[in-house]
């Protein structure tokens, strides 16, 4: 296998200019909302408002300002699908479409795809959905077909302001880690890291520097993989067998009083 | 802009509307640059800015003479030698000015000259004055009006002044007879030496230097006045005027001191947010004015930044689309002006000091690209043939002109005028015209306008009425036909096709190119004196084998013109042997023997196989440099203008931090990072020589050698037609007293008087809340780029109008609301986005609000809306005649 690869997506240097989006549409030639017949969302400058099968880039605004304007930021991130180290989606598979590359990047195979949806629930991001025109869970490749052409992806090469960085995972975090030292020194102290580590899911491949809490953009603090909830899940099942067992019990007793 | 300290974005939201460009000012931030934006509204640069300064729109001179002001009185100004040096050396602060000068100080607003307009040209009325200004009293001391230095400047541009001012077109008549009057000035025609026909006509032009006090203690002095003049700006007078909060303003004039002198620059980014405005030129004036004054020009990281909006508009200017300049900044030849023949023509135009005193080689060579072996010393090199220009002729006056029946065809090209300034009146004119040619990518509403206008759509205007036959050619695109960029830094790149356009889509250029053609022909037989010109016209772009073409290109699509030919003609070639181009434009000649059509591209392709403009080597990651390798920049490649000013006045680096270019006494040359903008050989001790023309009239110490006296200008004499110095006036619409002066607003901009083109009065309570128009990352001006595509039409599907929730509460909207906004020229209805990125302002006490519309929608394409230019006025600037689309004023109701 080749080196890991991956995003780094510094949301301080974003400029919200959703050229992320649009390149990523354009060189997967994904269709747009309506054709195009969108709505005005009227949350900030957010119309595409998620990550689903034909917006694989989304880009969030949070408008954070105090009544007084005195304390005001407008945070803006460009989001996409984590790449997770240990990934829901790929676990949850039945039919073996979604696969890890040689670059340790997550890619569903729309060929192989039956359009089940089992990753879109098993996804703790909510990256995941079907491509209406194709019938298939789609997302973000990170331009799987770019990468092995030796190319940047369409995003990270579209990117003004390198918000958007791609590169060896290894690279991306001493950048990344930098970086947060960097904005620490300069009395940004909540400047951090969301991914970079391998606690959450074996590590995130596409992981980012945040300013606020992950909830503020939308994101789990503690994202969970579905075999997480296997063993919990399969005793709460085994002990809610039994309470319907006893349940049916004592109403089959009561009845039978009830016939008395 | 990377090397910069502070970079003050003002006038422009950057990140939106230049996201390409903003990663230079990003870049500077990660080095630890400060961002500074100031604007009404809290955008995406905000977001990126470690300031925000919010101010009311149309402030913007009140904030910058606050920052004047405070820079002037701070103790580090008045103490580092590094400010006083580079305003005594480098700028004009120590001239002095006419004792008949009145400033805006002693005369409540306005300045001495003041008269009301008189209209001179009957048969073209529409320059729309409000009133104007003689200049004469603004002259530096001993020198008489009009003939003074500065008039140079592109922006007195059609000749009003002169036309309506009998007192000011005599004094020019006698300076001309003075200098004709001296001996071996201005031969007759057909006479003059074969190679300096004109150095005897340009001599002949040198009047004594005006006199300066470097001490700056004389109270006529340039930097008393401008001392005086910003007294007023104080921080309280700035948040009672432009309703920033004076800290904020306070942190921003700090920070801006800070990040200035000997080892640090700041440099300021604006666009059309300082532009559109009935005095925009006075609001880049001040910056300018500021940035002299703290050394903030011609230094790496320094200098004023205009961002430019399309794609090669800076191309347009240098190659002008504009009605009142030829190619490379030279006046367009004017019946309004003393310009009946060449020697005219150059009498006025050229000024004797300063590298402007090459103006006839430039201008003669040009004559030459024009006209070709047609134009001779003997017909004053076929002078007479070029077209004159007899009045304003830009975009606003035009479609008045259209409006009553004076206009009877127009191509339309890479414009929407249909959603443009007072759209109504502009969907009216074209309304008026026998034939309208529209070449876009779509059908833009400016094609669709006899049958998709609202007005059409209600019935109020109907189809069968409109004559206007409509011929719509589709273009090509960028990608598909070789040719240049000249972008927002003067660089120009060349670039080459990539595909076939479709169909029946072919470039501009294939088009001019087969018009012209055609026009040729038309005129091939005509024997008619008028149509001698353009029977001799230059036109010899057909494709051939006669300069080589790079292997592997996509073939050209059949009937494009060669690109290579024009950029040939462009950078000029020796007019004995076409196959030589010429080098440089130190190497034009005023005898006829050079050719060149815009005398500053001169350089970017010197020789038949060195397209300058498609080199692409870049400086090695990490060096220090100026990139020079990576395409070309005019002029003659150099990448900071005005740049032997990052020296000082002995030549030497004013620190080793921010070291540009420098004299070398070894070598005894100008060295540096850049291609030096001076005289390579002429050293900083070099004095100026009074009786000599061009550079050797300036010194060696002199910076700004297009200017006659080689200093850049606190103060400007001539050349802008609205004041000498900056003074905040209120826009044309306002809801409040200008609280500065007396004067409410300028009193010369241009207003065309019609019934559907109604202002609001100050203070008019119907109207009270300000608005301002703009655009967003995800579209692109009139939408005819972007409201035809999917993928950027669900970015930004609808129009909205911004407001803040205080604004929102009293009226009673919600956020999604249809709001209807009203002027007194229409109506259009959007959705509510309330934010509170946008807030309202305490201006003089009390409470303004603020509202803000997107204008990029219309009635074609995938998503449309309403044309929120029908709410615009017609009123202009008086120097450029651009419209005041950035303030005015509005009401807001829910719909």
């Amino acid at each position: 296998m080749a080196e890991p690869m991956g995003f780094y997506t510094d949301t301080t240097v974003c400029i919200g200019c959703k050229a992320c989006e649009v390149a990523c549409k354009e060189w997967n030639q994904l269709p747009a909302t309506n054709g195009g017949r969108n709505t005005l969302s009227g949350d900030s400058y957010d119309n595409t408002r998620r990550l689903d099968g034909i917006h694989w880039r989304h880009v969030k605004f949070v408008e954070q300002f105090d009544a007084e304007r005195r304390q005001g930021r407008w945070l803006m991130m460009s989001d996409v699908c984590k790449h997770c180290v240990r990934a829901g989606c790929l676990e949850v598979c039945p039919t073996g479409a979604i696969i890890r590359t040689e670059f340790d990047t997550v890619v569903i195979q729309s060929d192989v795809c039956n359009g089940c949806r089992d990753c879109i629930g098993a996804c703790p991001f909510g990256v995941i959905d079907i491509n209406p025109v194709s019938g298939t869970a789609q997302k973000c490749t990170l331009c799987y077909d770019r990468m092995r052409a030796g190319m940047t992806p369409a995003c990270a090469q579209a990117c003004p302001t390198a918000s958007i960085n791609f590169g060896t995972i290894r690279d991306l975090k001493q950048k990344a880690q930098a970086r947060v030292e960097q904005l620490h020194g300069r009395g940004e102290r909540g400047a951090y890291l969301y991914g970079a580590d391998e606690k959450m899911l074996g590590g995130l491949n596409s992981f980012y520097l945040l300013v606020d809490k992950p909830e503020v953009y939308g994101l789990p603090p503690d994202p969970k993989l579905p075999s997480r909830n296997l063993t919990p899940g399969s005793l709460w099942s085994a002990l809610g067998a039994v309470v319907i067992g006893v349940v049916g019990l004592v109403s089959l007793r009561g009845r039978r009083d009830e016939h008395v | 802009m990377a090397d910069s300290d502070c970079v003050i974005v003002m006038g422009s939201n950057m990140a939106e509307c230049h996201p390409v460009a903003f990663r230079w000012p990003m870049i500077a931030k990660a080095r630890g640059a400060t961002i500074i934006h100031v604007d009404p509204r809290f955008t995406r640069t905000s977001a990126m800015a470690d300031i925000y300064a919010p101010l009311r729109a149309g402030s913007d001179i009140a904030f910058l003479g606050g920052l004047i002001n405070y820079v002037i009185n701070s103790p580090r100004w008045n103490r580092e030698p590094f400010f006083k040096t580079f305003v005594t050396q480098y700028t004009n602060a120590a001239t002095i000015v006419s004792d008949e000068y009145k400033d805006a100080e002693d005369l409540d607003g306005v300045f001495s000259g003041l008269k009301p307009y008189t209209e001179k040209i009957k048969e073209w009325p529409l320059n729309g004055f409000l009133g104007e200004y003689d200049n004469a009293s603004w002259q530096y001391a001993g020198q008489d009006g009009h003939a003074g230095t500065g008039w140079k400047a592109s922006t007195q541009q059609s000749g009003e002044q002169a036309a309506t001012d009998d007192k000011g077109a005599a004094k020019q008549g006698a300076a001309k007879q003075g200098a004709a009057a001296q001996p071996g000035a201005a031969q007759p025609k057909g006479s003059a030496p074969p190679n300096v026909p004109y150095e005897a006509l340009v001599k002949g032009l040198l009047k004594p230097p005006s006199p300066r006090d470097e001490t700056l203690a004389n109270p006529q002095c340039v930097f008393q006045i401008v001392k005086r003049h910003f007294s007023r700006y104080t921080p309280e007078m700035v948040e009672r005027v432009t309703g920033c909060p004076r800290e904020t303003f306070l942190k921003v004039a700090e920070t801006l001191l800070a990040s200035s002198g000997a080892d640090r620059t700041t440099s300021i980014a604006y666009a059309v947010a300082w532009t559109q405005h009935t005095n925009g030129p006075q609001v880049i004036g001040c910056a300018a004015l500021l940035q002299l004054l703290l050394g903030n020009i011609g230094r790496p990281g320094a200098g004023i930044m205009a961002l430019r909006g399309h794609a090669s508009i800076q191309g347009s200017t240098d190659i002008p689309t504009l009605y009142h300049s030829i190619h490379g900044y030279m006046s367009h030849p004017s019946a309004l002006k003393k310009h009946g023949t060449l020697k005219d023509w150059l009498a006025a135009e050229t000024s004797p000091r300063g590298y402007w005193a090459n103006t006839p080689k430039f201008m003669v060579s040009y004559l030459k690209s024009m006209y070709g072996a047609a134009a001779t010393p003997d017909n004053d090199f076929a002078y007479t043939w070029h077209p004159k220009i007899i009045g304003d002729h830009s975009h606003l006056p035009m479609f008045v002109a259209m409006n009553e029946g004076r206009v009877k065809g127009m191509f339309c090209i890479g414009q929407n005028p249909a959603t443009s300034i007072n759209a109504l009146v502009e969907r009216r004119g074209l309304a008026k015209l026998e034939w309208l040619v529209v070449k876009d990518n779509w059908v833009t509403e400016t094609a669709a306008f006899w049958s998709g206008a609202p007005e059409v759509k209600s019935g109020q205007v109907k189809v069968a009425d409109i004559k206007t036959e409509v011929f719509f050619f589709p273009a090509a695109q960028v990608a598909e036909y070789d040719g240049s960029f000249t972008n927002t830094q003067r660089m120009l790149q060349w670039h080459y096709k990539a595909a076939e356009p479709p169909g029946d889509c072919r470039s501009d250029l294939w088009f001019t190119h087969q018009l012209a053609k055609r026009l040729k022909k038309l005129y091939a037989e005509s024997t008619a004196p008028r149509d001698a010109g353009f029977k001799a016209l230059t036109w010899d772009f057909d494709r051939d084998d006669t300069i080589p073409h790079e292997a592997g290109e996509v073939p050209p699509t059949a009937g494009d013109p060669d690109s290579l030919k024009i950029l040939k003609e462009i950078n000029g070639y020796y007019t004995d042997d076409p196959a030589k181009h010429v080098a440089g434009f130190g190497d034009l000649k005023e005898d006829g023997s050079t050719t060149c059509a815009s005398w500053i591209y001169c350089g970017v392709f010197p020789a038949p196989d060195q397209n300058r403009s498609a080199s692409r080597r870049a400086d090695p990651p990490g060096t220090a440099g100026a990139q020079l390798g990576w395409a070309w920049a005019w002029p003659a490649n150099r990448r900071i203008m005005y740049n032997r000013a990052s020296a000082d006045p002995r030549g030497r680096p004013w620190s080793e931090r921010k070291k540009w270019v420098w004299w070398d006494e070894g070598q005894k040359k100008w060295v540096g990072l850049d291609v030096p903008d001076f005289a390579t050989t002429k050293p900083p001790s070099a004095r100026a020589n009074p009786e000599a023309i061009g550079l050797d009239g300036l010194s060696g110490a002199d910076p700004f050698i297009m200017k006659t006296d080689g200093k850049g200008w606190l103060y400007v004499p001539s050349g802008l037609v609205d004041g000498p110095l900056p003074t905040h006036y209120e826009p044309a619409e306002s809801p409040v007293r200008n609280p500065v002066y007396k004067q409410q607003a300028s009193p010369v901009y241009k207003y065309w008087k019609r019934d559907d083109n109604a202002l609001v009065q100050p203070g008019d309570t119907r109207f009270p809340i300000v608005i301002t128009t703009y655009r967003l990352t995800e579209h692109y001006l009139a939408g005819a780029m972007s409201r035809f595509n999917p993928w950027l039409t669900e970015l930004q599907p609808e129009l909205f109008i911004e407001m803040s929730p205080e604004l929102a509460k009293e009226k009673g909207i919600a956020n999604l609301d249809w709001v209807r906004v009203t002027t007194p020229r229409a109506s259009v209805r959007a959705k509510a986005l309330v934010t509170r990125r946008l807030r309202p302002f305490t201006i003089d006490g009390r409470v303004v609000h603020h509202v803000g519309m997107p204008w990029h929608w219309g009635y074609e394409g995938i998503v449309t809306g309403d044309v929120v230019n029908e709410l615009t006025s017609l009123v202009a600037d008086p120097n450029v005649s651009i419209h005041e689309g950035k303030a005015f004023v509005c009401n807001v109701e829910k719909a």
